[in-house]
């Protein structure tokens, strides 16, 4: 399936603006099951600059700054990009969960580019309500993806949804104590959990399609930046799940980019000089274009989400 | 004093206790001086203890006046608190420091290299020689600067080393400092006092200058690329007056020939840092910076940083600007690394590694780990990256309860941990109470990058804990430092020894580089020092009246005065119509010494010193007194204030201004510096007198009641005496406040003023000389005699009508200043 995704940002600040930069991560990324047949960024008014690259995480960055004064500020990210299916193995053949594990020592089953994701980062600390949490699905050699599912279930079960609850700058804790939040905040805890084990977990910024397809009933993080969680697990890569939705992605979750969380990857950024206060209004829509997707080769292989070598 | 010079022919070294167990630097263990101290300690017995405390406290005096401070986090005295100095160098003998040196240089490179390796290529993870988790999850590995080379691949471009001596006698590594190290300016200003003091003493035992390392440094900064060819601009980006070593940055700034810069003077357009001046935005090439690496973007590294500047990974990672240290190089700052750096130098030079680290356990290693638990108590546990954060814990003396909970961090985060051996470090002389005592001392060595390889400063920094048995040394936990000599081989020659033993500064004109913080602080400064001074003449006056015996109703004039003061809203509304001599005397008091009021004395008083801290580096010591003797004269005592006592508080707060605004008429340059402050006074001071004027007028348009308190406060009573000797009258005073351009306190006289600066502007565009123009206008024309006689026959409100005009004209001029050369603060949006 192709989608169109458009993805909104708008600035809009109090008193005028001199100068200002930012930073953007809104190019979806190539994968082995996905392709962004077309991307382009609009910046208004026109940025004085605008640079693009890579990052440490293989994401698609891209930073552009403003100089003139201006009041408002509009973001456009336009990208079209072709899904596959996603292919998961059965949860029972997943190698049991402590395989997985890494430390200094141990890295065995672990590429080197999975031990970056072990450790705490800015947004996820250790605390010790994680491993606490995620210990009874983890029992002695359990297979890892029937664990982490189990997981994933329980977080959808016991934390709800309540865009009210949290912002952007709620800490972890505050989330664990209140139970509530929005997909962001499940990704975030998700991933401590897993990493509290020792496990590799690394976080996803993308999208969810607006309108679902006849049968299938709306998901609820569409309309806005989605996030789920990536896992490493030996001989198979990284595998994804999605808290917020108690699902494996598959064919409806287009990835931008990752990171160890939401601070590697958030989609704008930026910094003013001037402006007093500013309010933010973000609009994404996901939607399903008509034609057919291109055949890609790759497709039949698309057994998993993996990185590019 | 006294104890210092009592029994003054007791040999100095009597009381010096055999070091037992421990290394003494000056005593063997058979109590005999060391050779390379024998002359120093014949020295000091020669000079006697009461010579000795005379030096001493010239050394502390040379400090003092040379403004070395450093600021104590958390610290009641508030922050600067002098630089402590010990009178005893520590001395080191040649051959043993040119060891040392190898060791120092060899250390740099091998870091310098492990860096590159870190933001590129990072060999050394994929072939384990490292484990990859030391650095991934070192907070301080920042993947946003993952690929940035630098010029010649130089990341470190000034190290710091500790080092410390074992009983045995050899040197270690106990840390080292590589995003901003700090020390080297103090190093110096303790060699500049101490070989003043002990002139002699310095020259015979002909210790190595310093001043060659400083070059090096500058030299090697000079050498980087600039943009467009010639010598690149170089700055040195401080994290402000609040920074423990802000006298430092002071210093090290001044003697480089750098402008000393904060993250607000700097900002990013187009991938390129610049200077914001008065003249304009000046390009920059090179940041030495004191900020450590996280605080250094508020754009992609620590998001909460006011430090920074936003852009600057970005304009680094385009190659136009060279940051030293390299953004990132805190990573190798992690004592966990000290464990492979004997494998990461056979790797990466061939060599064996010269200088032993202290025995260091990562916890991150299931191994490591293991052995740790099972001697914990014989070991110290610190944090692997967090320094200073949490730690050094002493498990052997911790309570049971701690301690377990040491051990459940440990357990759940092994990584974040290391443990190191417990050393006895070795102990140095030093003068306390007129004899000499041992004490625990460390050495930070420094080394800078050159063309033909790292560098070494001959000595450094040695800091000394005061209590004998501290196991930790550090400025924060009070203790002192010392001078470092290492002693010259062979013979000075007679011409090295008239050399001075520091390099000349660099000749710098009056009106350098001003930052636009800089003009904008100077503009308050200006603002709030005649608004304090304002305020103080406003309740002295009021007070004065009061302390008469009379009751209120009976004094025509103090009720005219209190109905002035509530109209300039200083009092209560209600104090237009109605009040009490009681309610005036508290309303009084709280306008004095309430802080959180706007506009009180205090408050003033603090916002002004405020101000006066951001500016430090620009005023002289005796400066610095004036405003602290201004805080210490308004500071408030229990009790009821009587009316006398707090007259002679206010009478005692003007003169503390009046000292002031002579400091600032004669001993500042006139740059543009200075300029922007005048240019405050001059605002605020036309200000207030406009709305004094007015306020006197609608209170009592006819009558003389307000007119000699009017005059009192605009401090123009003498010259109105001397001038009309006669009853004040309403014509010829309002003549004195407003027209006369040869009054210092006249409306005209600061408009003509501000006139005068607005032709002087840097980069004017015409803009203010036009806003002021239109100011001076409005005063040339008015009709003074017609405009005061129409008042007080019609009572019209032209004069109020020209006055609020002059007010708008005025804000529009602050305004155009602010909008046009000051700094605007940034603000994270995301």
């Amino acid at each position: 399936m192709n989608y169109e995704i458009i993805h909104r940002t708008v600035y809009e600040y109090t008193s005028e603006v001199s100068v200002s930069q930012h930073v953007v991560h809104l190019t979806p990324r190539n994968l082995p099951g996905q392709q962004c047949l077309r991307h382009e960024l609009l910046v208004e008014p026109a940025p004085a600059l605008v640079t693009s690259r890579e990052d440490y995480f293989g994401n698609a960055t891209s930073f552009f700054t403003m100089a003139g004064a201006h009041r408002t500020l509009v973001v456009t990210a336009r990208s079209e990009v072709a899904l596959y299916p996603r292919h998961w193995p059965a949860p029972e053949k997943t190698p049991a969960w402590e395989r997985a594990r890494g430390n200094a020592n141990r890295t065995a089953g672990l590429t080197i580019e999975a031990q970056e994701y072990i450790y705490p980062s800015t947004l996820i600390p250790a605390l010790p309500a994680l491993s606490e949490y995620a210990r009874p699905s983890f029992s002695a050699g359990r297979p890892l993806l029937e664990a982490v599912l189990d997981l994933t279930g329980r977080i959808f079960t016991d934390f709800t949804f309540d865009p009210k609850a949290t912002t952007v700058a709620t800490p972890l804790e505050v989330v664990i104590g209140k139970r509530r939040g929005v997909c962001q905040d499940f990704a975030h805890f998700q991933i401590g959990c897993l990493r509290a084990l020792g496990l590799p977990a690394r976080y996803v910024s993308g999208y969810l399609e607006t309108l679902p397809p006849p049968g299938k009933t709306k998901l609820v993080g569409s309309d806005a930046s989605h996030a789920w969680v990536q896992f490493f697990v030996p001989e198979h890569g990284w595998l994804e799940v999605d808290p917020t939705n108690n699902i494996m992605p598959s064919d409806r979750h287009i990835v931008v980019g990752w990171g160890r969380d939401f601070e590697d990857v958030s989609p704008i950024r930026g910094v003013i000089s001037g402006g007093d206060k500013h309010t933010l209004n973000v609009a994404v829509d996901v939607t399903p274009l008509t034609e057919k997707p291109e055949e890609v080769s790759s497709q039949s292989q698309s057994q998993r989400v993996e990185d590019p070598a | 004093m006294t104890d210092d010079a009592e029994n003054p022919a007791a040999p100095l070294l009597r009381d010096y206790p055999s070091p037992e167990g421990i290394f003494d630097e000056m005593l063997t263990s058979g109590k005999t001086p060391r050779p390379h101290w024998t002359s120093l300690v014949s020295a000091f017995e020669r000079l006697g203890k009461s010579e000795l405390v005379t030096r001493r406290d010239t050394s502390a005096r040379l400090l003092r006046e040379n403004g070395v401070t450093y600021n104590i986090y958390g610290d009641s005295h508030g922050l600067s608190r002098a630089w402590s100095l010990d009178l005893v160098p520590l001395v080191i003998p040649h051959d043993e420091w040119r060891s040392i040196e190898t060791g120092l240089a060899q250390r740099s490179r091998l870091l310098n290299l492990i860096l590159a390796d870190l933001y590129g290529a990072q060999k050394l993870l994929r072939e384990g020689v490292l484990p990859p988790g030391l650095i991934f999850a070192n907070p301080a590995f920042l993947r946003q600067c993952h690929g940035i080379m630098p010029p010649e691949n130089q990341f470190l471009h000034l190290h710091a080393v500790d080092l410390a001596r074992a009983p045995n006698g050899r040197w270690w590594v106990l840390s080292d400092r590589t995003q901003a190290p700090s020390g080297t300016g103090y190093a110096l200003e303790n060699r500049i006092v101490l070989s003043r003091v002990l002139p002699e003493e310095f020259r015979e035992l002909r210790a190595e200058r310093l001043a060659h390392f400083f070059q090096h440094l500058r030299d090697t900064l000079r050498r980087l690329p600039a943009h467009g060819g010639g010598q690149p601009n170089v700055v040195l980006l401080t994290p402000g007056p609040y920074n423990e070593t802000y006298s430092e940055h002071v210093y090290l700034a001044r003697y480089l020939g750098f402008p000393l810069v904060e993250g607000t003077d700097l900002t990013v357009r187009d991938q390129r840092v610049f200077l914001k001046t008065l003249e304009g935005l000046q390009p920059v090439d090179v940041i030495i910076r004191r900020s450590d690496d996280a605080f250094c973007d508020p754009l992609e590294l620590r998001s909460d940083s006011i430090l920074g500047v936003p852009g600057l990974v970005e304009a680094s990672r385009a190659g136009n600007v060279v940051v030293a240290n390299a953004l990132g190089s805190g990573v190798v700052e992690t004592p966990a690394l000290s464990a492979f750096l004997p494998g990461l130098c056979q790797q990466l030079l061939g060599e064996e590694l010269k200088l032993p680290s202290l025995a260091t356990w990562w916890c991150g290693q299931e191994k490591e780990f293991a052995y740790v638990r099972e001697n914990i108590d014989r070991l110290v546990i610190k944090p692997a990256f967090a320094r200073g954060v949490g730690g050094p814990y002493f498990a052997e003396t911790m309570g049971k309860k701690e301690r377990a909970a040491l051990l459940t961090q440990m357990e759940a985060t092994p990584y974040n941990f290391v443990a190191q051996e417990r050393i006895s470090l070795s102990t140095a002389p030093v003068f306390e109470r007129g004899g000499l005592v041992p004490r625990p001392v460390v050495l930070r060595t420094f080394t800078c990058a050159t063309r033909e390889g790292y560098e070494v400063m001959p000595g450094g920094l040695s800091r000394f804990s005061n209590s004998p048995d501290q196991l930790i040394v550090s400025m924060q936990n009070g203790g002192g430092s010392k001078d470092t000599w290492v002693i010259g081989e062979g013979p000075v020659s007679q011409l090295s020894l008239l050399l001075p033993t520091t390099p000349i500064v660099r000749l710098e004109r009056a009106a350098a580089e001003v930052p636009s913080r800089v003009a904008d602080n100077l503009y308050w400064l200006g603002r709030y020092a005649e608004r304090l001074e304002d305020t103080l003449r406003l309740l002295r006056c009021t007070l004065v009246r009061l302390a008469g015996d009379v009751g209120i109703e009976d004094t025509p004039e103090l009720t005219a005065l209190v109905r002035l003061l509530a109209h300039l809203d200083f009092f209560p509304e209600t104090f237009r119509e109605r009040h009490t001599s009681t309610a005036v005397e508290r309303e009084v008091f709280q306008l004095i010494y309430r802080t959180n009021r706007l506009g009180t004395v205090r408050e003033l008083q603090g916002r002004l010193s405020n101000i006066a801290f951001t500016l430090r580096d620009r005023f002289t010591a005796d400066t610095w007194r004036i405003l602290n003797k201004l805080q210490t004269d308004t500071r408030p005592r229990p009790g009821r204030v009587p009316i006398a006592e707090m007259v002679s508080l206010l009478d005692a707060s003007i003169i503390d201004l009046a000292a002031f605004a002579g400091m600032e008429m004669e001993n500042m340059t006139r740059g543009h510096g200075w300029r922007f402050l005048d240019i405050g006074r001059r605002i605020e001071r036309a200000a207030n007198m406009g709305s004094l004027v007015k306020a006197a007028l609608t209170v009592q348009a006819t009558g003389l009641e307000t007119l000699e308190p009017v005059l009192e406060i605009a401090d123009s009573v003498m010259t109105y005496r001397r001038r009309y000797f006669s009853q004040p009258q309403w014509p010829p005073a309002l003549d004195l406040l407003l027209a006369d351009e040869s009054n210092p306190r006249s409306l005209a006289f600061q408009i003509f003023a501000l006139s005068d600066h607005a032709a002087n502007l840097p980069q004017d565009r015409n803009q203010n000389t036009r806003l002021t123009y239109a100011l001076s206008t409005l005063l040339a024309k008015a009709d003074w005699p017609s405009l005061v006689h129409d008042q007080l026959t019609t009572g019209n409100n032209k004069i109020s009508e020209l006055l609020t005009s002059v007010a708008t004209g005025l804000r529009g001029f602050s305004d155009s200043l602010t909008h046009q050369y000051f700094s605007h603060a940034t603000t994270r949006v995301s």
